[in-house]
């Protein structure tokens, strides 16, 4: 079902021991299932709360979010080279609400309809997609960006930013 | 030399000074090469097709650190002239079954291959394809030479198209986007402003909208090719205009078109043509 092995050790436990607990974790919606209303996604789309660290790595880190690629965040000094394409994100969590910042971050489109910003949480309707950074075509559908869990992170981070 | 240190030395202070993060192009009129001997305009008036959009167009050098302009401004510092070299020697090297070199028939690369460099891609000469630089190259290896055909991105053509281009350093680049190749010209300014890949970029999306700013250290460039082929640090060699092409479309997380495709010699003319006015650099320097 989960193909854990894919997915980095701490995602792979965590995910583990939702599977062992009673309780049923409901399967994340596909991409093109997510409910945005004016740009806006209320729904989280996992039952596990975000979490700020991981957001927080995310954010930083090229091979995943790598949002401070465009945007900076005065809340990470240590982070170099931060981007000026979009706006800052100090102070974000002022100007959007927690359902917003989903919405955005899952795909700022349905906000701005000709952002330059990509949509972290979409796997299909692409000009020539490829497999990642490969150039090639890919084999199969494709992951969206981020999956589930590391939107409700990558959230929980933003809203920190107050 | 040592003024030019000193200049550099002043320029960077100055900067650090105004708290500069290197978010605009520099402000120098032209790259100045072995203390004088070559001088390059880095602006020239937008074409008119861009007259709406862009006030002038820029040279990518003018977008780059320091270290790597400096570069560019001493042809023995520039890592690219021993390619360029490499090209002269294959010039007069006689190769197939014609028993002919280049010189055989164009004789010294001087005089044959002045401005060539700035004219290019055009339509060929039976006037039925757009073709680039490295198309005339690989035209004349078969059909008159009886050689075989290089790569597009083979270390044997990125050598011959540096030496050639050298030629055409300093004249303005000025394509034919009108008569046959209009239709090329029009693909290739679709695929310019189409958003490509998982990241739905265009060309535009960096390279117009937001030349200047940064992404992560990178900065945004108008993305112009007239200093092509260049020597890329990041590659540590040659790179030509369809490798770095390439090298975009992927970072978009697309699939990319492949180097000599009618999409990237229309999208060479069209970028070409965005980049009208500008000199030849070719070699430049880039990072």
């Amino acid at each position: 079902m989960l193909r854990l092995a894919h997915l980095r050790p701490a995602r792979a436990a965590a995910l583990a021991a939702l599977a062992a607990t009673p309780v049923l974790a409901a399967e994340p919606p596909a991409p093109s299932a997510v409910q945005f209303n004016e740009g806006s996604v209320a729904q989280p789309l996992t039952g596990q709360p975000g979490s700020v660290e991981s957001g927080k790595k995310i954010m930083s880190t090229n091979s995943l979010g790598n949002c401070v690629a465009c945007h900076q965040v005065s809340a990470m000094p240590d982070v170099d080279f931060q981007g000026n394409v979009g706006p800052s994100l100090d102070g974000v969590a002022g100007r959007y609400d927690e359902a917003h910042l989903r919405g955005l971050v899952v795909n700022a489109k349905h906000t701005f309809e000709v952002t330059v910003m990509p949509a972290f949480y979409k796997n299909e309707g692409y000009i020539r997609p490829g497999e990642g950074y490969t150039g090639k075509a890919p084999d199969g559908p494709l992951s969206p960006i981020l999956d589930a869990q590391q939107i409700e992170d990558v959230v929980a981070y933003l809203l920190t930013l107050k | 030399m040592t003024s030019r240190i000193a200049a550099a030395a002043l320029a960077a202070a100055l900067a650090a000074a105004a708290g500069m993060a290197g978010a605009d192009p520099i402000d120098a009129p032209e790259i100045v090469i072995n203390d004088g001997e070559v001088t390059l305009p880095t602006r020239a008036p937008a074409p008119d097709f861009l007259k709406d959009t862009l006030p002038e167009v820029l040279s990518g050098w003018l977008f780059r650190d320091e270290d790597t302009r400096a570069m560019e401004m001493d042809d023995f510092e520039n890592p690219g002239m021993v390619f360029a070299d490499q090209g002269l020697d294959a010039w007069s090297a006689v190769e197939g079954t014609e028993g002919k070199s280049c010189a055989s028939c164009h004789n010294g690369i001087e005089d044959s291959m002045k401005g060539v460099r700035a004219h290019m891609p055009k339509m060929n000469e039976a006037g039925d394809d757009l073709w680039s630089l490295e198309n005339f190259v690989n035209d004349c290896r078969v059909n008159r030479m009886g050689a075989e055909e290089w790569g597009w991105n083979s270390p044997e053509m990125k050598n011959m198209t540096s030496a050639i281009s050298l030629q055409s350093r300093g004249e303005p680049v000025k394509v034919a986007i009108d008569g046959p190749a209009a239709e090329w010209w029009e693909k290739g300014k679709d695929i310019y402003y189409t958003r490509y890949g998982q990241l739905e970029l265009g060309c535009f999306n960096c390279h117009e909208q937001y030349a200047g700013k940064m992404i992560r250290a990178d900065h945004l460039s108008q993305g112009q090719i007239n200093g092509f082929p260049t020597y890329r640090l990041k590659d540590a060699g040659i790179v030509s205009i369809h490798q770095r092409f390439a090298g975009c479309v992927r970072d978009t997380r697309a699939e990319t078109f492949k180097a000599g495709s009618p999409e990237f010699r229309a999208l060479e003319l069209y970028v070409a043509s965005r980049g009208a006015g500008l000199p030849v650099e070719g070699v430049s320097v880039r990072h």
